[in-house]
């Protein structure tokens, strides 16, 4: 149903923002993939079933991305997640990656110990090839830590062309490189109700 | 290390599909971006030598980044390029610093041999400014079906006093090369051109 084209990973280190540089740096990776939109230059009214054959595709990215990002399991600490969506489709193809997209992280890092309790933040958009994104991070148990509030900017050159879509996911090893603003710390999570 | 690295990114492009065809094995291309301080922002020095040692620094560490992250080894990368984006605070002839004298030697130690001239760009910029940067065949700069390029871009670099250094390195040519010319298995591989 979704045939990949195309798979596009980033990861960055970032070792300071003119501050004073952790003694380890904070590193953010996303993966993109190009596929087919199946839905593309028409209106269908049930597109429901496709999050289905999402399901596969989200784990297998899920664990792309953390190969590309070479750390364990528990040093991710922020996710999110995104979809850009070519011109002959439309926004609500998108939002076919919101249950996939997010239950793939959140399995395979439950399955490795790490509590994931927290909603996967997202952003979608129609957008023309090399349409970037900005796509939230936040913690991935407890939604109002201040400190992971972030996001990532993601783009694909020359995608997604007009019967494409682009699926995101993003993760992050920690807090913003220089956080000071106060508010819940994650060394004060409950996590319960997947807020605090 | 000598250089200020302020944000390293690495990225991999796997083309599975491309018009249809399936693209069998992947093309695959790998670039990898620092983004750096800029030792002679603001000002006009004559002697360029912090960003010419910067450049050798560079060229090993984005050389290894890249060929890391396709997960090969060093022989198996084919082609190669490298650029450069000078925040405003600088000159283009920083970028030319960086990319041309040193460079070179420890990126073609990171794709082993590299006979070829490193194609390149430099330009200046803002913050997520996208250099194109050039591809060739690392050991034969004729062969046609290398001849490619790869976007590079920071969204938040350059800044006025940084400059952002590119290298990519590819495990390929183009998805769907068939437009003839030197081929791969013609290469000779000693003087860098055929």
């Amino acid at each position: 149903m979704f045939e990949i084209r195309r798979v596009l990973t980033h990861v960055e280190d970032i070792f300071h923002e003119f501050g004073p540089a952790p003694a380890q740096p904070l590193k953010r990776g996303a993966i993109a993939a190009v596929m087919t939109n199946p839905f593309a230059g028409r209106y269908e009214a049930k597109i429901e079933h496709a999050m289905e054959a999402l399901k596969p595709i989200g784990f297998d990215m899920a664990q792309r991305l953390l190969a590309a990002m070479a750390v364990p399991h528990a040093s991710i600490e922020s996710y999110g997640k995104g979809a850009i969506v070519g011109a002959r489709g439309e926004l609500e193809h998108g939002a076919l990656w919101h249950v996939p997209g997010g239950y793939a992280m959140r399995e395979l890092l439950e399955k490795n110990g790490v509590p994931t309790n927290a909603i996967v933040p997202s952003t979608k958009k129609v957008g023309a090839p090399s349409t970037s994104l900005d796509v939230p991070l936040t913690h991935v148990n407890a939604s109002y830590v201040r400190s992971h509030f972030d996001a990532i900017e993601v783009r694909v050159p020359g995608a997604p062309a007009a019967d494409e879509l682009v699926y995101i996911l993003v993760m992050s090893t920690g807090q913003r490189v220089h956080a000071r603003v106060g508010g819940l710390a994650k060394e004060a999570i409950v996590g319960k109700d997947g807020l605090r | 290390m000598a250089i200020k690295l302020r944000k390293l990114v690495v990225q991999v492009d796997e083309t599975r599909i491309e018009m249809g065809q399936a693209v069998e094995p992947p093309a695959r291309r790998a670039v990898a971006i620092a983004v750096i301080d800029n030792p002679y922002a603001g000002r006009y020095e004559a002697k360029l030598d912090a960003l010419i040692e910067a450049g050798e620094e560079l060229g090993a560490l984005l050389g290894n980044k890249c060929v890391e992250a396709l997960g090969i080894e060093p022989g198996e990368a084919q082609s190669y390029g490298k650029a450069a984006i000078v925040g405003e605070a600088g000159e283009l002839e920083h970028a030319a610093a960086i990319l041309h004298p040193k460079l070179g030697a420890p990126l073609r130690i990171a794709v082993e041999k590299g006979a070829a001239l490193v194609p390149s760009a430099k330009k200046m910029g803002t913050l997520g400014t996208a250099i194109d940067v050039p591809l060739g065949h690392k050991d034969a700069a004729f062969v046609r079906s290398h001849f490619d390029a790869i976007e590079a871009r920071v969204s938040d670099a350059p800044r006025a006093n940084e400059i952002v250094v590119a290298v990519a390195v590819t495990a390929s040519g183009r998805p769907l090369p068939r437009i003839g010319g030197l081929q791969v298995s013609e290469i000779k591989g000693e003087d860098g051109l055929r």
